[in-house]
């Protein structure tokens, strides 16, 4: 048992330095890593498939070690789902994806796969179609109990997917979430891909994580080559990733407010989200600032009246933010609504390894900028917030308090941005090098695996949003609440649908 | 909350002042959208945003228009909850072939006379998602199209100079 255990050696140094060695397991190991992780003694950061076999990545809560084993297979492995049920999802994609069966897993039922791609297993070894049996939903049994189906289109703008609740009056009893609706086959695409267009793909898995992603794919791909990103472009990555972080937060704590039908937090943080967006593109010529990371530094350096626009926009955030956290805090019919409201238990989002705010509102401390380290994070100085009452109202306050965290983190960049290039060329060959990327996006931790291939191309690839692990805990979380909350809490977790459906 | 009540009625609105051109190009597609759109509806038009697998990019500057930057309420536009409510779809996102029913029904349920805006570059071909084994492809690889707005994402601006292109076309009729 120990063995596997001090196979999660890397230090995020490692990681982000040098390819990532390939540990591949035999059947033992492999099942003590599951049972590791049912004990909680490891965290899953990401399970997927590649040609290679099935990969998962680890980490120790401990020390923060890092480890990627690989279960080589062309057929089948055994499940991790059946010790941990947050690899179940991750299990059933790999089945629909690569057709690698998990033996044992507890649940086989398809999961992106809804019948409607013409081929199973499409990118391993696309067979000819089946007729797919209709999708069972978990049962739910007792008096007078009565379903709810919602979606794939929901009545909002936002994306699609199917909920389908078991009621008992107003209260639901159970959840369940049914995704995939955007499934866009994102891994058969990166294959082969040349590492730009890789990139362009990277950075729209979930768009309002363009910048998360794409940084977190360039970094797999420059740890796979082992190369060092000018410091100049480490600083400005971290600009873009706080003010998508900002643009996000602002947005959703007035999106999470309106969903309570107040909707003067959400003119008001509308207001607020539109200025960063404005300043982002007034500095780096894209409102989301798509495509402006890309392994090697940065595409374009920041313009010379740059940092006065960004340091005009702090001081806009400023003036106007603390009295809305006021309004927030002095309403009580808006409190009455999210406190106490969508509860997530420590213990689930601690076995999950649930990251961003809906992992820091319920007792877990974890954030990649600082349990996993890296520039320009490692030499900026923040507080990362953490709460444990889990409801919506701790998921408002931390993102209040990340709102704050980030507005000092761009002030530090810009009085201590570094001079010289922002980008520096990638090597030529390092085909067969992995190289892991993780990256705290304002959702989560997103992870970036690739393989590199011949002549400036990407073997594989994969892509792991933070909802993986989030998903799963808004079933949990709503239980017991009644329908009409399923808005407030839905939009306090917001979960990623296209970055989790791929 | 008064004083923020207040400030916004004695400050007016809170948005800072446009860009110069913005600002033009705003005004003109205002009293444009307003002609248009009374000569086909009357005073206005309801949308239904369909998001038929985007990366979800499109969506966040669907949303922007509600803001009180671009308020397009201002213009008689409005988003509403069924397609039974519609005018128009709005469609983002490449079509993946697991919402492609999806989108057909809501289309099905859609009352005559309606339109079809593709948004977005995907939703147009495809976009770096053509060819996936998971793609149907743009929204026009399942249903005729009426107006394409091009971007990745569409610019709030360009969103709204899309929809008064399509009711000038109408117009015409």
């Amino acid at each position: 048992m120990a063995d596997i255990l001090e196979c999660i050696d890397l230090s995020s140094a490692d990681v982000r330095s040098a390819p990532i060695p390939e540990r591949a397991v035999g059947l033992m190991e492999w099942v003590a890593a599951a049972e590791a992780l049912g004990r909680d003694t490891v965290e899953l950061m990401g399970l997927w498939a590649s040609r290679r076999g099935v990969h998962m990545a680890l980490r120790r809560p401990g020390t923060g070690r890092l480890g990627l084993l690989t279960y080589p297979t062309d057929s089948s492995f055994p499940s991790v789902g059946r010790h941990h049920a947050a690899a179940q999802r991750p299990e059933r994609a790999i089945r629909d994806i690569y057709g690698f069966v998990a033996e044992g897993a507890p649940d086989l039922r398809p999961w992106l796969d809804h019948g409607r791609l013409g081929v199973h297993h499409p990118p391993g070894t696309a067979t000819p179609v089946m007729e797919m049996p209709a999708y069972d939903f978990l049962p739910a049994e007792g008096e007078s109990l009565h379903q709810v189906p919602v979606g794939p289109i929901h009545a909002g703008i936002i994306e699609p997917g199917h909920f389908r609740f078991t009621a008992q009056g107003e209260t639901v009893v159970r959840l369940e979430e049914r995704l995939g609706y955007a499934h866009k086959g994102i891994g058969s695409l990166l294959r082969g891909a040349p590492i730009a267009r890789g990139t362009m793909l990277a950075g729209r898995t979930s768009g309002d994580s363009t910048v998360a992603y794409a940084w977190a794919f360039s970094q797999a791909v420059e740890a796979a080559h082992g190369m060092t990103v000018p410091d100049r472009a480490l600083w400005l990555r971290g600009l873009m990733a706080e003010l998508e972080r900002l643009a996000n937060h602002l947005g959703d704590i007035g999106a999470i407010c309106n969903d309570a039908a107040f909707a003067m937090m959400h003119a008001h943080c509308g207001v607020l989200r539109e200025r960063v967006l404005r300043a982002a593109d007034a500095v780096f010529g894209h409102r989301l600032m798509q495509d402006m990371i890309r392994p090697g530094g940065v595409a374009r350096d920041l313009r010379a009246d740059g940092a006065a626009l960004v340091s005009d926009l702090l001081g806009d955030i400023r003036a106007r933010f603390g009295a809305l956290v006021r309004l927030y805090d002095n309403s009580p019919s808006l409190l009455d609504r999210t406190v106490g409201t969508g509860r997530l238990s420590p213990d689930l989002a601690a076995r999950f390894a649930a990251g961003g705010f809906v992992g820091r509102a319920s007792g877990r401390a974890f954030d990649a900028r600082r349990g996993l380290p890296y520039g320009p994070y490692d030499r900026l100085a923040f507080d990362v917030p953490c709460r444990s009452d889990g409801d919506v109202n701790a998921r408002i306050w931390i993102r209040i308090e990340e709102v704050r965290q980030s507005l000092a983190l761009v002030e530090q960049i810009l009085d201590s941005l570094p001079a010289g290039p922002v980008f520096a060329d990638l090597p030529e060959g390092g085909s067969g090098a992995m190289g892991l990327g993780l990256v705290e996006g304002f959702r989560g931790d997103i992870l970036a695996w690739i393989e590199i291939g011949p002549e400036g191309t990407i073997a594989e690839g994969y892509l792991r949003d933070p909802s993986w692990f989030q998903w799963p805990l808004l079933e949990a979380a709503i239980e017991g609440n009644i329908i009409a909350d399923f808005p407030l809490c839905n939009k306090s977790f917001n979960c990623s649908y296209s970055g989790h459906d791929l | 909350m008064r004083r923020l009540l207040l400030e916004g009625l004695l400050r007016g609105p809170l948005g800072e002042p446009l860009a110069r051109e913005e600002a033009a190009e705003r005004d003109a597609l205002g009293s444009k959208l307003v002609r248009a759109t009374r000569h086909v509806l009357g005073r206005s038009l309801s949308i239904r945003e369909v998001d038929a697998g985007s990366c979800n990019g499109c969506e966040l500057e669907i949303n922007a228009l509600s803001n009180a930057f671009y308020d397009l309420e201002r213009f008689g536009l409005r988003f509403v909850a069924s397609p039974r409510h519609a005018d128009v779809l709005l469609v983002t996102g490449p079509v993946t072939r697991n919402m492609a029913e999806a989108l057909q029904r809501a289309y099905d349920a859609t009352p005559a006379p309606k339109w079809v805006v593709a948004a977005g570059d995907c939703a147009i071909d495809g976009g770096c998602f053509a060819g996936s084994y998971a793609v149907q492809g743009g929204v026009s690889a399942v249903m005729h199209v009426d107006l394409k707005i091009p971007g990745c994402p569409p610019r709030p601006s360009a969103l709204l100079r899309g929809l008064v292109e399509l009711m000038e076309g109408r117009s015409n009729d």
